[in-house]
């Protein structure tokens, strides 16, 4: 939903009126420095981490600052697999939560339109799971699934898609609501086929969403360690570049590691996302 | 038509059943409130409301919940002030930098949220702060920043300047046609956003475990208790959030509706 309120906000600033410009910095000054200082710094900072060497003292959690590029080459070699294993979990997880999202953002969107009761449930119902504890609700599947099922690839990927439904549905929904019927009913006077429709006017016209939508999911998935940890779905053979992360920085205090690993995270989203974004012709989104 | 038909009835079976997907574990941990469980909650063993009648009965969950919400409300206190402000700026005034400040506020959201806390650990750890609530608060009001500012300049972008205009024509002050013309009409984005920013925070687990130290929220307390079972007592606090929330949810709703009737009837 961010993606899409950001894009259509940012169409509305051209009428913004030029007024006093001490006034914008009073108003913006105590938010950016806040932004400055704890999220800005402490990305440098991971950098600088990163690049670090271990201290002389060979004590655990002591590190120097150094300029340490090895580190980068020594993670991917050694942590591949988990990086490999988050993206391939991260996009199964996307389209599978696509597949099971768009049907029910259209039934609320476009079937449900004319009544605006049942469309207002339909939506509380969407957005409900995120009145009750998001670990709760993952580790009630670890209940209800069968346990031969538990700790396997399909656990994680279930949980994961489970996780991100509202995050998919919510943005797909916002498209179609905005979806001119008389455009479908237009393809079927052409004597399109429903999917010729569909696929010629429908879905076009909700790409936002879906973009959207695919972002939203798929990058908060790729870092997620709840669902692949031992404790919720997982098992010693599904861990996610997450669960990496949190035990090299919390547990084994290897910090290098830990900032290694999140800037490599980082860097694979930055470049899938870019890609992603600009063969879907939606960069205007961005 | 007869792909039609097909077409009709897919929509409908698959829509119910992500519902229900999506709705499940929900009714899962509801009923598990009411399980005659003692320290083991994982298998049904009869309904009781013994731990609704006593939900602090398992050791430190209340705390941990307590915790959670004050830095809930801390986080939401100074996310929506600073982000509100920073939403007013953004859609108002014209400067220099506009879009690099944009990208600033906006790439927290796009960040996953293992760097976000690996990050901030990170600093914290250099400057050697002690890990915390306090440091738990500042975690949390970065991110609610984002959200915030997303939340209101919404509001801003969509109000009617010539109700502003016709107040300074009434020869109203600056701070005058502020407090009383655009913070009021702001106010149902602002309230928005507020409650949107207390929801990421009281539900965060992921930054919060790496800045938190031995410092215990509700979310971590599920987390820590996962292997040997969770309290019954957690599903009975969790469920009074979420029954809390959609009675909210439901009231907003109707009187929305009802106003906007009234409206449609004058």
């Amino acid at each position: 939903m961010a993606f899409t309120a950001f894009s259509a906000t940012a169409a509305a600033a051209p009428h913004a009126p030029r007024k006093r410009s001490w006034t914008a910095l009073i108003l913006l000054a105590p938010g950016i420095a806040y932004m400055l200082l704890f999220f800005l710094a402490p990305f440098i900072q991971l950098v600088i981490t990163s690049l670090q060497a271990p201290a002389d003292t060979g004590g655990i959690g002591d590190y120097v600052a150094a300029f340490q590029f090895s580190n980068y080459a020594a993670a991917i070699q050694e942590y591949w697999p988990h990086i490999l294993r988050s993206f391939v979990y991260a996009v199964i997880a996307t389209i599978a939560g696509l597949i099971i999202s768009y049907p029910l953002a259209y039934l609320i969107g476009v079937r449900l339109r004319p009544y605006p009761m049942l469309q207002g449930l339909a939506l509380i119902l969407v957005i409900a799971p995120f009145f009750i504890s998001f670990l709760l609700r993952t580790l009630a599947w670890k209940q209800i699934l069968p346990s031969e099922v538990i700790g396997t690839d399909f656990s994680v990927i279930f949980g994961l898609t489970y996780n991100f439904i509202p995050f998919m549905t919510l943005p797909i929904f916002a498209s179609l609501q905005q979806l001119d019927l008389r455009l479908v009913e237009a393809g079927s006077d052409l004597y399109a086929s429903p999917v010729t429709t569909f696929r010629k006017v429908t879905l076009p016209l909700s790409m936002p969403g879906v973009v959207s939508g695919t972002l939203l999911s798929f990058i908060p998935m790729s870092g997620d360690y709840v669902n692949a940890s031992r404790e919720f779905l997982g098992s010693t053979s599904t861990p996610m570049i997450g669960n990496v992360i949190e035990a090299s920085f919390l547990q084994t205090q290897n910090y290098p590691l830990a900032a290694t690993l999140s800037i490599i995270l980082m860097a694979i989203i930055l470049v899938i996302v870019a890609t992603y974004v600009r063969r879907s012709g939606t960069e205007d989104l961005l | 038509m007869k792909h039609f038909s097909l077409g009709k009835a897919f929509v409908p079976v698959v829509a119910s059943v992500a519902l229900i997907y999506l709705l499940l574990p929900i009714f899962y941990v509801i009923a598990f409130s009411f399980n005659d469980a003692g320290r083991n909650n994982i298998t049904w063993r009869g309904f009781t409301l013994d731990n609704w009648t006593n939900p602090c009965g398992a050791p430190n969950v209340c705390q941990a919940f307590g915790n959670s919400i004050l830095i809930g409300v801390v986080a939401t206190i100074i996310a929506t002030v600073l982000g509100s402000a920073i939403a007013i700026a953004l859609v108002r005034y014209r400067f220099k930098f506009r879009s690099t400040i944009s990208l600033l506020l906006f790439t927290p959201m796009a960040t996953p949220e293992v760097v976000l806390g690996a990050g901030l650990a990170a600093q914290f750890l250099l400057a050697g702060v002690e890990k915390g609530i306090g440091t738990v608060i500042l975690a949390h009001t970065m991110f609610c920043i984002s959200y915030v500012v997303v939340a209101v300049k919404a509001r801003v972008a969509s109000l009617n300047p010539a109700i502003e205009e016709a107040g300074r024509d009434l020869y109203a002050s600056p701070g005058q046609v502020f407090w009383r013309i655009t913070l009021p009409m702001l106010m149902p984005g602002i309230i928005g956003a507020a409650l949107l920013s207390f929801a990421l925070s009281f539900d965060d687990f992921i930054i919060t475990n790496f800045n938190s130290g031995t410092a215990n929220t509700f979310p971590k307390f599920i987390y820590t208790s996962a292997l040997r079972g969770v309290p019954a007592q957690a599903n009975v606090l969790a469920s009074m959030v979420f029954i809390g929330a959609i009675i909210l949810v439901i009231v907003v709703q109707v009187v929305r509706i009802t106003k906007q009737k009234r409206l449609a009837r004058q």
